[in-house]
């Protein structure tokens, strides 16, 4: 039976005005802009045009400041946003070879051209709490070094030029896009670097770890990580060519993995890869563990039944927006399905005679 | 047809660069060069958005990354050449005057636009890419080999 029930728009109201209140907090406190938020918080920024899938900061620091630092909530509303966007194109795939790298590390590799360049990072950082942040204080500005550092060329082309590990070959088959159809299985690999580019970074981290720990373990190294701006090109219909539209920055991990070899392969190293949108490093490393690991039946692996290795477990679980919509809804009034339980259970102690049995006691 | 490749190349190049302009700087340089022409909207500025494009393995097949917002207008001036613009971001303004920039490169203003709005553009971008490039060259690791302990 469903019965319809009205009322509490007036607490709704109210508890949005409260809301809005709490937002701002004390009002002796100056407000955050949002000019503040994109560039002293700009990891969480980040974060949520990654997992909003959308890349535009100045509208992720809006839905963070919204969202009152919930970054998943941050990222509801980005995704939100996007669907109301007319899509103009597509670009061409971004050329990650041309970044204009902020930070370059190879963990195999120590001397490669270009160099160990350490960027921005808080590696080798103590972890220990700067009160220095809690004054307010100018910052020297960063030292500069004359230094050109020439060709960045990605790591995997050394190791390709012995043919130590496997090629990723040039294709163009159009990729299929998860905003335009539903996620289905099997999901090829286009379509789960898409899943997992966008995944929660919480969910990505656990499942890689779950492969370190012995969970499909693939023993990763991390070939090359590498962090910069890339320009983006599209095709303008109009015009015939492509132009850039702009510039992005991202996260490229590049894994190099162990393969004993099978029997049609010799032994040689494979990869698992990892690009995010922003300077999302432990994302970008999580995603080329997961893509890794989900790469098993086309390397011809055993599959161990590990939750790593499930493309169906680790597609469905990974977004949290999916994930919170459905969680979260569990708290909203279901107060007709559950009278309905209510009633079975009563019905079921009844025929077990647990109320004579009570009775009985006293 | 040369002809037209290396007019394609050229407008290229300066409509990436306007894309890539920080905000409000090509409409300021713009401003300051030269009293803004009539002109006729054929599409007025609106914001949309891009999906970026990627690679597996940096150089495999290809696969969706996620979305972009972007803005693009397209204009006519009274003497009928079209400009466009495509340009990252939601920004109409920006976006007008890289269309109308775009329109003028095709007149007799090209000249002077180029030396009052693209270069400075350019040299901006150039600088800022270079002072960034410096920072980075700042921290590559110049490793030293330490005695090695093996005997």
């Amino acid at each position: 039976m469903y019965v319809a029930v009205k009322g509490g728009e007036q607490a709704i109201e109210n508890a949005h005005a409260w809301l809005a209140e709490e937002r701002r907090g004390d009002t002796e406190i100056a407000e955050l802009s949002i000019a503040q938020i994109r560039e002293q918080l700009s990891l969480a920024v980040n974060r949520v045009m990654a997992e909003g899938s959308l890349y535009d900061p100045d509208l992720a620091a809006l839905a963070i400041k919204q969202a009152r630092g919930d970054l998943i909530e941050a990222i509801f509303l980005i995704r939100a946003y996007r669907t109301t966007l007319p899509r103009f194109g597509a670009s061409e795939p971004v050329d990650t070879g041309e970044m204009a790298c902020d930070r370059r590390i190879s963990a195999t590799f120590k001397d490669l051209p270009g160099g160990q360049v350490l960027g921005p990072t808080f590696d080798y950082t103590h972890r220990l709490l700067d009160f220095k942040l809690a004054a307010d204080g100018e910052v020297p500005e960063a030292p500069m070094r004359d230094a050109d550092l020439g060709d960045v060329p990605h790591v995997t082309e050394f190791l390709n030029r012995e043919g130590l590990i496997e090629e990723a070959p040039y294709d163009d088959t159009p990729p299929p896009d998860l905003t335009r159809e539903p996620l289905e299985m099997p999901a090829e690999r286009a379509l789960r670097l898409q899943a997992l580019t966008r995944a929660d970074e919480g969910f990505t981290l656990g499942l890689a770890y779950s492969t370190q720990r012995g969970y499909a373990r693939n023993h990763a190294f991390v070939g090359e990580l590498r962090i910069g701006a890339v320009p983006v090109e599209m095709e303008i219909p109009e015009l015939g060519f492509a132009i850039e539209i702009g510039e992005i920055t991202l996260t490229e991990c590049e894994t190099v993995n162990q393969f004993k070899g099978s029997k049609t392969e010799p032994a040689q190293f494979t990869r698992g890869y990892g690009l995010v949108f922003g300077q999302t490093e432990r994302k970008a490393i999580s995603m080329a563990l997961v893509d890794r690991a989900l790469r098993w039946e086309e390397l011809g692996e055993d599959n161990v039944g590990a939750p790593a290795q499930d493309a169906e477990f680790v597609l469905y679980h990974a977004d949290n927006i999916q994930a919170t919509g459905f969680l979260e809804h569990i708290k909203l009034p279901h107060y007709v399905d559950f009278q309905s339980e209510l009633e079975l259970v009563r019905k079921l102690r009844r025929e077990a005679g647990v109320d004579q049995v009570q009775e009985a006691a006293e | 047809m040369k002809d037209g490749f290396d007019a394609n190349t050229a407008r290229k190049a300066w409509m990436s660069l306007l894309a890539r302009a920080p905000e409000g700087r090509a409409a300021a340089l713009l401003d300051t060069a030269m009293v803004r022409p009539a002109f006729t909207w054929l599409r007025a500025p609106e914001i949309g958005g891009t999906m970026v494009g990627a690679r597996a393995g940096a150089t495999g097949a290809p696969f969706n990354l996620g979305e972009m917002t972007l803005t693009r207008c397209t204009l006519t001036l009274e003497t009928g050449e079209i400009g466009h613009a495509y340009i990252q971001g939601r920004r109409k303004a920006d976006a007008a005057a890289a269309a109308l920039i775009d329109a003028l490169m095709q007149t007799d203003a090209a000249e002077m636009l180029r030396a009052a709005v693209l270069d400075p553009l350019q040299d901006e971008q150039t600088r800022a890419k270079a002072a960034r490039a410096a920072k980075a060259a700042a921290t590559k690791v110049d490793f030293f080999t330490m005695v090695r302990g093996e005997d």
